[in-house]
């Protein structure tokens, strides 16, 4: 029975979100914060994977999620719905039940293909340079889509609102957040084997060591490369699902430097090296920023103050690099009973 | 014509290297002394532009306290200029010691110091936002305008003060650096963070005057920005930042020089760029386009040269 704990719980949480939110139970704020959840977890989960366990700095997570959202939107509305730029869609609505998820992978591949082109300049060298690559990235990603009038430049993208409405026509679910939902386990399913596979255990010893790890023969290059580029795919993935949010449009102001902080703040916040922390900070700071926003501008003033003092309290963040399992060992024998799977030693900040 | 026109812009591209020239060596001097990348600093700018316009309007009369005497108005300038660098220093040196020197002590990674960095630039946007609201405030004009034209080619008096100003203050960095004891080891630490500390050179002294140094440069940039654009604005900090930071890593980050050098390239390339527009067949070449053309520029050179112009290559060892 212990053996399928961890999918009885992710079927049981998919029931009570999805399913309450299906029959009306959530009105649709709360869909709207459980998407923003969602999302966020994606996106912290997957730089995480490269400033926690890698030890690497990236700060452009925005923009590898603004390509995401930018060609995933692009395609569903050239694929499903009427348009000014792209005219009379190619598919039938009914395929989109069918395309969306290859849609939002697209997504993502483009955003890893973007990371690509920027991880192989910048790990020829290491320091914080690929702070910089990444800071002008992001920079460079939004003024790039401000400059593209076709699809609708500084004003943003329209359109995927009423391929959703569409979808909703033909079956009534909740289809986005279904997907969110999907989007979000697989990630978490994705890293976490990551991070336990061979190729992860070079990962973190690049992150303790580079020049060890490479004379152990971890290929730290190519491992780097392929780390950062799985990382802002999934970036690319949580801003297709971004893109299709109830709001129904995109535009640059969404993807600037300050959501890259918000991504980073989550990770440090959550602790560098462990996912349960950064699904945990990425729920408290979704929350948080929901709560505080009836306060206006005041919540930008009370957020960093609280993190600079946490910082000062607890730099290492909720989690330090320790995972829920490591602090409550009980947790562990009920999810990973039948073999005992070890990360690594948490190194002790 | 067209020759005035290129002293024209090259004009406008010293002016405006300026700026970003001063702000970059407070990024390139903390980043020698303490590896730390102080996103904060053009948020710094920002506070030194708005310590500026308070300190000028208390010395015009223009706020609610009155002197009760009238200063010269050469006395305000110079006044203002001291004045807001020294409180923009005070505030440098005090988040130095509130937000970073605790983790620093506590042999934090350096990653959650440049989170905390972030948050302190965020802070002082947001707190600006909400004590003084979000509109634009026209800046006190300290220096009489005026334009002389000279064969074609027309600038303000503003203009040339603000270009003198800046090399001169970059000429009396030089020789702090070059010259003093601080400057010696400020280089110390920037070469050695193991073995200067232990050879008695007082660290957090050494860090408090980097720090001071940075930010009252970032102040004079903020006032001559005030002066030269007269309008001010809580974001102003924000793109200049972090387009000063890119300036510092092209010049090579850690390097003075390099700060400077790079500086006025980003300038050039940014002034140029518009420029270009107004050349026939180049009139896709929008405004618009220009963070897009210089940060891909930048980029392109960075692939190449990953320590910029003046880095030089330190190799690891074992």
């Amino acid at each position: 029975m212990r053996r399928y704990s961890l999918p009885l719980i992710i079927i049981a949480l998919f029931v009570l979100t999805i399913g309450a939110s299906w029959l009306g139970i959530l009105d649709s704020y709360i869909q709207l914060v459980l998407l923003y959840v969602g999302i966020n977890i994606i996106l912290t989960v997957s730089l995480n994977l490269v400033n926690g366990y890698m030890g690497e700095f990236s700060v452009g997570h925005a923009g590898f999620m603004a390509v995401g959202a930018y060609v995933s939107g692009i395609l569903t509305v050239w694929l499903f719905a009427e348009d000014k730029v792209f005219g009379a869609p190619v598919l039938p609505i009914g395929w989109s039940f069918l395309l969306l998820p290859i849609i939002l992978i697209i997504g993502s591949i483009a955003a890893a293909l973007v990371g690509l082109l920027v991880a192989i300049p910048s790990f020829s060298t290491r320091g914080d340079y690929l702070a910089i690559i990444t800071l002008a990235v992001n920079l460079i990603v939004k003024s790039a889509i401000e400059n593209i009038e076709f699809i609708g430049g500084p004003r943003g993208f329209v359109g995927m609102k009423r391929v959703m409405n569409a979808m909703g026509d033909v079956l009534d679910a909740p289809w986005l957040l279904i997907w969110t939902f999907v989007g979000m386990i697989a990630t978490l399913f994705i890293i976490r084997n990551f991070v336990s596979s061979t190729l992860g255990k070079g990962v973190v010893a690049i992150r303790e060591d580079e020049i060890a790890a490479e004379i152990m023969g971890v290929n730290t290059r190519r491992t780097k490369v392929t780390v950062f580029m799985l990382s802002c795919g999934l970036a690319g993935l949580a801003g297709g699902l971004f893109a299709h949010w109830p709001g129904g449009y995109i535009n640059p102001l969404m993807f600037t430097f300050l959501r890259s902080t918000e991504v980073m703040v989550m990770v440090y916040l959550g602790g560098m090296g462990s996912i349960s922390g950064s699904i945990i900070s990425a729920i408290l700071f979704t929350l948080l920023l929901e709560v505080l926003r009836p306060l206006g501008v005041l919540k930008w003033v009370l957020i960093p103050l609280l993190l600079v003092v946490m910082m000062l309290r607890r730099p290492q963040g909720i989690m330090g690099s320790r995972e829920l399992t490591d602090v409550f060992p009980r947790l562990r024998a009920l999810l990973q009973p039948e073999k005992e799977v070890e990360g690594y030693a948490p190194a002790s900040d | 014509v067209t020759l005035a026109i290129f002293l024209q812009h090259f004009l406008n591209a010293l002016q405006w290297g300026s700026f970003y020239a001063l702000i970059a060596l407070g990024y390139t001097m903390v980043y020698g002394v303490l590896l730390l990348i102080n996103f904060a600093h053009g948020d710094i700018f920002m506070v030194g532009a708005y310590a500026g316009f308070f300190v000028a309007t208390f010395l015009l009369g223009q706020s609610a306290f009155h002197l009760p005497f009238t200063v010269p108005s050469w006395a305000i300038l110079v006044l203002t200029i001291m004045g807001s660098m020294a409180l923009t220093a005070g505030l440098g040196v005090g988040i130095e010691r509130v937000a970073y020197r605790p983790l620093r002590e506590r042999g934090a990674n350096r990653l959650y110091v440049v989170i905390t960095a972030l948050m302190v630039g965020i802070l002082l946007e947001y707190l600006n936002l909400w004590q003084l609201g979000g509109a634009a405030r026209g800046f006190p004009q300290l220096i009489h305008k005026q334009i002389y034209t000279v064969g074609g080619v027309s600038f303000t008096n503003v203009k040339i003060i603000v270009i003198g100003l800046a090399i001169l203050v970059m000429i009396g960095l030089e020789l702090i650096v070059r010259h003093t004891k601080v400057g010696l080891a400020m280089r110390a630490i920037s070469y050695d963070k193991v073995a200067v500390p232990l050879m008695g050179v007082p660290m957090n002294r050494i860090i408090m005057a980097t720090f001071a140094l940075g930010s009252s440069l970032a102040a004079l940039a903020g006032i001559m920005y005030g002066t030269a654009y007269e309008v001010i604005r809580f974001d102003m900090g924000i793109l200049v930042g972090w387009k000063a930071f890119i300036c510092a890593v092209v010049g090579g980050i850690g390097e003075i020089r390099g700060a400077m050098v790079g500086g006025f390239i980003l300038a050039f390339i940014e002034i140029f760029v518009v420029a270009a527009g107004q050349i026939p067949g180049l009139e896709w070449l929008s405004s618009t386009y220009r963070d897009l053309v210089a940060f891909s520029i930048l980029l392109v050179f960075l692939t190449f040269r990953p320590t910029g112009i003046f880095g030089v290559a330190r190799r690891q060892k074992v």
